[in-house]
């Protein structure tokens, strides 16, 4: 009987990443319901002491494999390790961030252990018959749809960042299984050669709680700027529309919507964006949306929460001023 | 070097959904393009070609319709074509589709294979599934690709950065927008297509046994976000409303 509801945790530089506390969190929830176990797996260079950080999350148990091989991420290694404890222990459930890891590393591991993965989900409830119940976007947020695995175990899903809340840590302890980093030669075919970090400082825009965003009514790359002082004062995320980025404006990683990212934070502030519907699905699940665009008849408007209609160029910089005065 | 791209036909990104209902999305009505990663998968394909040599093949799996997808490709400049298409295969997953693809391709014999790096109608990543079902390294979201011998090095985006990453080839690569332009088929382009070689096969062709093709996940049933409604406009001049607007993201929506 399959058993245990687990976590496969991203860290990065010893610290465990949002979306991977907010799986624990959901987890932890779960298994209470369940009766079952919650595992985290984590494996990485120097992550000893991650074991308590994750057990205060909820953990029961944490397979740990702290080793060279794992001090970056490469598909080969986790793919051996992760799918070996699987086959091992037949977990009830599989987690992973929907993030550049978790995309890259779910399907791969489902495959191997025979199982399908449903991707991006955005909510999971406890189900009878189904076990859980996910649900998940399609057409990038234009719909949805409730997905379920038939008889095959594990059940594997990557989980959208921000899409579970964080729980308050609590103390407690975990059962820590060493894992040893054993990797089919097979899995060794890709090399990771260098690792490039982006200069910005910025948090990333799928994981990020406020975004600022701005599309064609920017007027040039030149005028981003005022933007980049919004999202400095409220610790935001610079993203843009297609337009922008057809534009050669931005790049195209910034891009929010159908053929860009999808993102779900708390506050999305459109800017000079009209409201395309390619674009509107891949923001439509923001908590609040704000609209500032000079055309009234912007379809943008329909979809926020609060409106301006006016010149980003006058209102952007007044909205700077006024979020330093609430921040001093 | 044997190049195949994968390819699927998608709904246009202006699109609205409407479900049936009988619980079913309606496709009768809304135009069918490219996914637009996989233009991104053809374009290098074709680029890889000019500067290689070799053979372009885009493999699909879908409906007939999918055809006029592939005809696209070969209108771009891509060689060949092949659509596996099945009654049997509707509303299947991903594991299935990426086991019949990878079946599909296997007899062509690839050293490169290229795809997009996600569907932007089921959020398919399909490249990483094919690559395991056929033992081969992958590497996503790339945006670089140098090819060396038997060895390939590609530039893949990742959170907040970049990676280099060598592979030994035969290998699956997925294509982020950046990776290139995609051309625009010519008018030649589109005629020379109509002559191409476009095979359709069955599940019976591949010789896929039924288990290989039995669904691990299902869709119990679709449904359309509840409908935002516009809210507030927040009236005066702009430095009044803006000084109105932060008020209200603070002490209404409680956001900042």
């Amino acid at each position: 009987m399959a058993k245990g509801i687990w976590v496969i945790v991203e860290q990065s530089k010893g610290t465990v990443r949002k979306v991977s506390l907010e799986l624990l969190s959901q987890g932890r929830k779960l298994a209470d319901e369940k009766g079952e176990e919650l595992v985290a797996v984590v494996l990485g260079q120097g992550i000893g002491s991650l074991a308590q950080q994750v057990a205060q999350y909820g953990a029961d148990k944490v397979f740990l494999s702290d080793d060279a091989n794992f001090a970056n991420y490469t598909t080969g290694a986790y793919t051996s390790v992760v799918a070996k404890l699987i086959r091992e222990n037949e977990p009830s459930l599989v987690l992973f961030g929907n993030t550049a890891v978790g995309k890259d590393l779910a399907p791969r591991v489902a495959t191997r252990v025979g199982v399908d993965v449903a991707v991006d989900c955005v909510g999971m409830e406890s189900d009878q018959e189904h076990y859980v119940v996910l649900t998940r976007p399609i057409y990038a947020g234009k719909a949805f749809a409730k997905v379920a695995a038939l008889s095959a175990r594990p059940i594997m899903a990557t989980v959208r960042p921000n899409s579970f809340p964080v729980a308050d840590p609590t103390a407690k302890d975990a059962q820590v299984i060493n894992v040893a980093p054993e990797i089919d030669a097979n899995d060794l075919r890709a090399i990771l050669k260098d690792v490039l970090a982006q200069a910005s400082g910025r948090v990333d825009l799928t994981e990020a709680n406020i975004i600022v965003s701005g599309g064609r009514g920017m007027k040039g790359p030149e005028n981003y700027g005022i933007l980049e002082e919004l999202a400095d004062c409220l610790g935001a995320a610079v993203g843009a529309s297609r337009a922008a980025v057809d534009a050669g404006w931005k790049e195209h990683k910034f891009q929010v919507g159908q053929t860009g990212k999808t993102v779900s934070p708390t506050l999305y502030i459109a800017c000079g964006i009209s409201g395309a519907i390619q674009h509107l699905a891949g923001m439509g699940s923001s908590k609040v949306i704000v609209a500032i665009n000079k055309d009234p008849e912007a379809n943008i408007f329909s979809v926020a929460d609060y409106g301006i209609v006016g010149d980003l160029f006058d209102v952007v910089p007044v909205l700077t001023q006024e979020c330093k005065k609430l921040k001093a | 070097m044997n190049i195949v791209v994968l390819v699927k036909q998608v709904f246009d990104t202006e699109a609205k959904i409407v479900i049936k209902p009988d619980g079913k999305i309606d496709d009768s009505s809304v135009t069918l393009i490219m996914n637009p990663y996989d233009e991104n998968a053809v374009e290098e394909g074709l680029l890889l070609k000019e500067k290689l040599g070799g053979e372009v093949t885009v493999v699909s799996v879908g409906t007939p319709k999918a055809q006029d997808t592939l005809r696209t490709a070969l209108a771009m400049g891509a060689d060949k074509a092949v659509l596996v298409s099945d009654p049997a295969l509707e509303g299947a997953d991903d594991y299935v589709l990426a086991q019949v693809l990878a079946k599909a391709v296997q007899g062509i014999n690839p050293d490169i294979i290229l795809t997009g790096r996600v569907a932007i109608d089921y959020g398919t990543k399909i490249a990483s599934r094919v690559a395991e079902a056929m033992g081969i390294p992958q590497v996503n979201t790339v945006t670089k690709i140098e090819v060396n011998g038997d060895k390939a090095v590609a530039t893949r985006e990742v959170d907040g950065g970049s990676e280099l990453v060598e592979v030994t080839l035969p290998a699956v690569f997925s294509a982020q927008k950046s990776l290139n332009s995609p051309r625009y088929p010519s008018v030649a382009g589109i005629m020379k297509a109509k002559k191409k070689e476009l095979k359709n096969l069955a599940l019976a062709d591949l010789g896929l046994a039924a288990e290989v093709v039995a669904g691990r996940m299902k869709i119990l049933n679709y449904y359309l976000p509840p409908a935002r409604k516009g809210g507030r406009i927040i009236p005066g001049e702009p430095a009044q409303a803006a000084a109105e607007l932060a008020n209200l993201l603070r002490t209404e929506a409680k956001v900042i």
